[in-house]
């Protein structure tokens, strides 16, 4: 190939993946920074500032205080480190459980897939906070911030893959009957077989849907948990309990910086679409 | 013809035009005179006699005529439906001369036959209301003696302390209206109730009572109540102006509010209710037994106690507006106030020595007691009540500092009720007392060691340490006395030995905060639940 | 010649029939493993009124003794099947109302909160992602994404709220909720189907994008897309719990919620058991659409 259309070749690529390339950016630099909290945040979450609680945004709290007086700044930092390594596993987990179960469910169609949706949809239907509120129940009270939130983010992944099993169900039903399905088929792949190599890969446009969907689900579900005494412990932030300060909407409207962990929950969230975007583009 | 189909249509348009400006009018005038305010919650029932909820309590308030008064303001007791009383020296009976030409709301009349009718529904005993239960002094039936239709006797089988201000609280039935408990006395009517949205009140026009010059009472037209759970869209609507008042404000709208409108906000300084927090001292509960020594020795208490900041916790949590609590009376609670205590001053040095001196030390920034355990327990308070999760948070960083290590945890009310009386699965709550009431024979069952509600250690057969048995003696002599002045002795010891053994960790007393809008009239905010609206009879709406 | 009849008609008929029997047997089992999630969790036999000063120990023990009759949950679920057959829901244990005035008073508004939600999350999820796989433009692309993730990202409840502060009905509050994942959704299904060889050649051939929309893509993504209108519906009448809670609208919603809190057995069996069946009709009405889609294309 000639130096020319390498060049060209090249110009082609960053502008075809110009978002991607700024989203993965973007997700090296929050990893970046939250890793760095220590140095950029130095008196930690914990600290109160009691004499400047509630404070606006100053020199030695760049994003004010909370209404206990701990340094914002540090607290959406540290927060980034919690929700953003456990929100995508936990989203992961329930994406994983609804191939299994929605795909599988689809791929051998008849019973087999009546009941699984009809258990999916019972399961959509239950009351999983009377769930939620027993596991807590049988949780030692003393149990160490770190475990709470391993547990709620296992049980949100657990129980988050009903809506996505329906659509990977449909979806899965439709490749069932497909010529290249039925191609392999007649050319003796069968079973397991031909659905991890050529059912699956087909799934993906759902399965990373369901895959974004469910990080900031989660995250936000994390915080909601906090009433049955999941979630994130005291004093151990994350964005879905930062995030619960908008709820005090009436004069939040007057402290904007109270919006960075929204902002900065959507800037990731996106990022995460624009990189999985391209694999979905490519797998088609 | 043609002419006078002409005339005709005339003077019809013109009476049409008049009927539809008079309507509209009118609509005005009886808008202009509606209250609006929220309730926070469903009201259970509108049986006055069943009241428990504070929803219901705001409509028997508002419904309800009693035979006596607390005035909110003075706290003096003021005849309503009675025109005088009287109480027998041994404190069981009472005599009420009742007011005459009162009708209930149906126009059927009032007399003593309600009264009685009233008395023997409340102490029915199928009926276990809280109200009734005031009453229940000792075993036996209650007598109702119709002298003539403006006066009758009722005899209790024991002493009932502060028998006529019980009667605050009983509304009066109608012993003969086929409106039930819907005919009532007070200043309004339920006229509509829809379910998870409003209650409307309307003016009750046969009320009896009429101001200086003889105009009846109420002004207001009407009463409306939206169910409002949520402070932030209460707060919204008032500022929009969609409500005229609040009644029980927190204190960081307060102070958003009072920033932009300082003349609808008020403080009328220290209320009656606290927040504490107690340790779990019930021995049959599923703890390890170094935690349970921990919570039974009133050193360690005491020394918890002195860590914990309250002048931090006024200042940050309720921005000023609360102050150090010292027992379970308020300072607003004037008379049975003891005087002579003072809160636990803060000093974690203080706490750490005495600690030191139960075998206590600091090891590395951790606490041990004397057999190596460290020193970890957990605080758990309800969610949603942002005051409360904002204390035990400031609690933890205070109690970090001399090496204890607290995890805060949240709970629903309903399994953290579950913790606190039947498994007895925790190891330190937090939570308020509310709408509490001046007299000390209210708390009989907080503090009596018996008692259900004996909230560190409930239904004891037998009072398990000699300071337990102290208090349920003074307790029962001042539930027993008539003479204020032997009662008060009584509960000082009482509110003494709290402070000594720390049962109760008592934080803070909140202030009665509320807002009131300009266009409400006649209001004049007070401590004493209803703080707003204790003389609704009197508001008025423009 | 004798008439022929169709069997595909048949296999509907048959079809409908097994979501029939199915729907009826996935709703008694949801309301007894509903009733068995409350009765078993902690908290259910506590009353808060139990914590007032006032009451003595009779009255505490009366208190609880008005839940005697769920305690085993078998005997109470039994009971309730036998009163519903007469058309009796039972009482609510917080409201003292019958829970069959309550629901009937209650499902209307909820009906109407959930349904204009869904129209109009269905309205702009469609018309963003359509609009996005014609256009095919990146920049579009992106910004229909941030637009997407951005209302993800917002509490329910602060959506809820926003909808007070500037005066907007509720429907508007559950339709940006379920908006979102309904486009991003959609919005992939729609652009793997527009991807696939044949509408290439259709395009190539020159036809125009309303003919390869109904004619080509829909019946790909047919089946799926339905599949995502069926669970719209259950994330939907999710979204109406902190919206009608917070928005003071007296729906099912609310009653849930309140439900929830005092641990009320009878009331929340019974709206488990209607959002069963709402979200089993909308799943299997999805499913037999679908089905009916498949087979016209086969």
């Amino acid at each position: 190939m000639s130096l020319g259309r390498m060049k060209i070749g090249r110009a082609t690529f960053w502008r075809a993946n110009a978002f991607r390339i700024v989203a993965c950016a973007v997700l090296l630099l929050v990893v970046g920074l939250s890793l760095a909290a220590n140095w950029l945040a130095p008196g930690g979450y914990v600290k109160q500032y009691r004499e400047a609680a509630d404070s606006a945004p100053s020199r030695q709290h760049w994003l004010g205080t909370d209404d206990i007086g701990r340094d914002r700044f540090a607290r959406v930092l540290y927060g980034t480190r919690i929700s953003l390594l456990l929100a995508p596993a936990a989203a992961f987990l329930s994406t994983l459980m609804a191939a299994l179960i929605g795909g599988m469910a689809g791929y051998l169609g008849g019973s087999w897939a009546r009941v699984a949706m009809a258990l999916t949809d019972l399961c959509l239907s239950l009351p999983w906070l009377f769930l939620l509120i027993t596991v807590r129940a049988l949780m030692p009270l003393n149990v160490s911030p770190m475990v709470s939130v391993l547990a709620t983010f296992l049980i949100l992944g657990m129980l988050g893959w009903t809506s996505a099993a329906r659509v990977l169900c449909a979806s899965a039903g439709s490749l069932r009957d497909s010529d290249f399905v039925c191609q392999a088929r007649a050319s003796g792949i069968r079973g397991a077989r031909l659905f991890w190599v050529h059912v699956l890969p087909n799934l993906k446009p759902v399965l990373y849907a369901q895959f974004w969907i469910s990080i900031p689900a989660f995250i936000l579900a994390e915080a909601n948990l906090g009433i049955l005494g999941l979630g994130v412990a005291e004093p151990m932030p994350s964005w879905g309990s930062l995030l619960k300060e908008l709820e005090g909407l009436v004069s939040v409207g007057e402290e904007p910086w109270k919006f960075v962990p929204l902002v900065l929950l959507v800037v990731v969230v996106t990022s995460f679409q624009f990189v999985l975007s391209k694999q979905e583009e490519l797998a088609a | 013809m043609q002419i006078m189909r002409k005339k005709s249509i005339a003077p019809l348009v013109l009476s049409l035009a008049v009927i539809v400006v008079g309507l509209s009018l009118s609509v005005t005038a009886a808008a202009q005179g509606e209250l609006r305010f929220c309730l926070r919650s469903e009201p259970k029932t509108f049986d006055p006699l069943k009241v428990e909820d504070d929803a219901s309590m705001v409509i028997r308030y508002l419904t309800g005529g009693v035979l006596v008064r607390l005035n909110r303001q003075t706290q003096v007791l003021e005849p309503e439906l009675a025109q005088s009383w009287k109480v027998s020296k041994d404190g069981r009976q009472i005599t009420f001369k009742l007011r005459s030409g009162v009708s209930f709301s149906d126009g059927t009349p009032f007399s003593s036959e309600d009264v009685a009718y009233t008395v023997q529904q409340l102490m029915d005993p199928a009926l276990h209301s809280a109200t009734g239960d005031a009453f229940r002094s000792g075993p036996g039936n209650v007598e109702t003696k119709i002298i003539s239709p403006t006066q009758i006797t009722i005899t209790f089988p024991a002493l009932v302390a502060g028998l006529d201000r019980q009667f605050d609280q009983v509304p009066m039935l109608s012993a003969h209206s086929p409106k039930k408990e819907m005919a009532v006395l007070g200043p309004f009517v339920v006229a509509d109730y829809k379910a998870g949205a409003t209650v409307l009140l309307k003016r009750n026009s046969n009320y009896w009572k009429t101001d200086a010059q003889g105009l009846r009472l109420p002004y207001l037209d009407s009463i409306r109540l939206d169910i409002q759970p949520n402070r932030d869209v209460e707060m919204l609507r008032f500022k929009r102006g969609e409500i005229d008042l609040i009644n029980s404000l927190d204190s960081e709208y307060f102070d958003k509010l009072a920033a932009t409108s300082p003349q609808f906000v008020h403080d009328a300084g220290p209320s009656l209710d606290s927040e504490q927090m107690w340790f779990n001292q019930v021995a049959r509960a599923p703890l390890p037994q170094y935690k349970k020594n921990w919570f039974r020795s009133a050193n360690f208490r005491h020394a918890i106690s002195e860590a914990i900041n309250r002048e931090d916790l006024s200042r940050v949590v309720f921005r000023g507006h609360a102050q150090p609590a010292v027992g379970p009376v308020s300072p607003a609670n004037k008379f049975w106030f003891n005087s002579k205590l003072q809160p636990e001053a803060y000093s974690p040095d203080a706490a750490l020595k005495a600690l030191q001196g139960d075998g206590f030390r600091l090891e590395n920034g951790t606490l041990k007691d004397k057999d190596g355990n460290e020193v970890v327990f957990s605080i758990i308070t309800n969610s949603g009540n942002k005051s409360r999760e904002r204390m035990a948070t400031m609690i933890q960083e205070d109690l970090q500092k001399i090496g204890i290590h607290v995890n805060v945890v949240t709970l629903d009310f309903p399994s953290l009720i579950e913790r606190m009386t039947q498994s007895f699965d925790y190891e330190a709550i937090l939570l308020g007392l509310t709408n509490v009431g001046l007299d000390p024979s209210e708390q009989m069952n907080v503090w009596l060691s018996s008692s259900e509600n004996h909230q560190w250690n409930p239904s004891e057969k037998a009072p398990e340490t000699a300071w337990e048995a102290e208090i349920d003696r003074l307790m029962r002599a001042q539930a027993a006395s008539a003479d204020a002045k032997k009662r008060k002795e009584s509960f000082d010891r009482v509110q003494e030995i709290a402070l000594e053994q720390a049962p109760f960790i008592y934080l803070v007393n909140r202030n009665a905060l509320s807002a009131v809008s300009a266009s409400v009239h006649g209001a004049s905010p007070v401590i004493l639940v209803p703080q707003t609206y204790w003389n609704v009879d009197q508001l008025s709406v423009k | 010649m004798p008439k022929q009849t169709n069997p595909a008609r048949g296999t509907m008929v048959r079809k409908i029939a097994r979501h029939g029997v199915t729907l009826v047997a996935t709703v008694m089992l949801g309301g007894f493993l509903s009733a068995t999630l409350v009765r078993l969790a902690p908290g259910f036999d506590v009353d808060e009124a139990q914590l007032d000063p006032h009451l003595n120990s009779e009255s505490i023990r009366a208190l609880r003794e008005t839940r005697l009759e769920q305690r085993n949950i078998f005997r109470f679920y039994f009971r309730s099947l036998q009163r519903a057959a007469h058309g009796d829901l039972g009482t609510s244990i917080s409201l003292g109302q019958p829970v069959t005035l309550l629901l009937r008073d209650r499902a209307p508004l909820t009906l109407r909160l959930v349904g204009l939600g869904l129209l109009l999350s269905w309205t702009a999820a469609m018309a963003l992602s359509l609009s996005a796989a014609w256009l095919r433009v990146q920049a579009y692309d992106a910004l229909t994404t941030v637009i997407s993730g951005a209302f993800l990202c917002i509490p329910a409840a602060v959506l809820a709220l926003l909808s007070v502060l500037w005066n907007v009905p509720g429907s508007l509050a559950v339709g940006l909720i379920v908006f979102p994942q309904v486009f991003r959704y959609s919005r992939d299904l729609l652009a793997k189907a527009y991807s696939l060889p044949h509408i290439v050649t259709a395009r190539a051939k020159g036809l125009n994008e309303l003919r390869i929309l109904f004619w080509h893509v829909v019946p790909v993504a047919g089946p799926q897309l339905l599949a995502v209108a069926g669970i719209s519906v259950s994330i939907a009448v999710g979204a109406a719990i902190p919206v009608e809670a917070l928005c003071g609208l007296a729906g099912v919603g609310q009653l849930a919620w309140q439900a929830a809190l005092a641990r009320d057995l009878p009331l929340l069996m019974n709206i488990t058991i209607l959002v069963t069946l709402v979200t089993l009709l909308a799943n299997s009405g999805a499913d037999v659409i679908g089905t009916m889609l498949r087979n016209r294309k086969a």
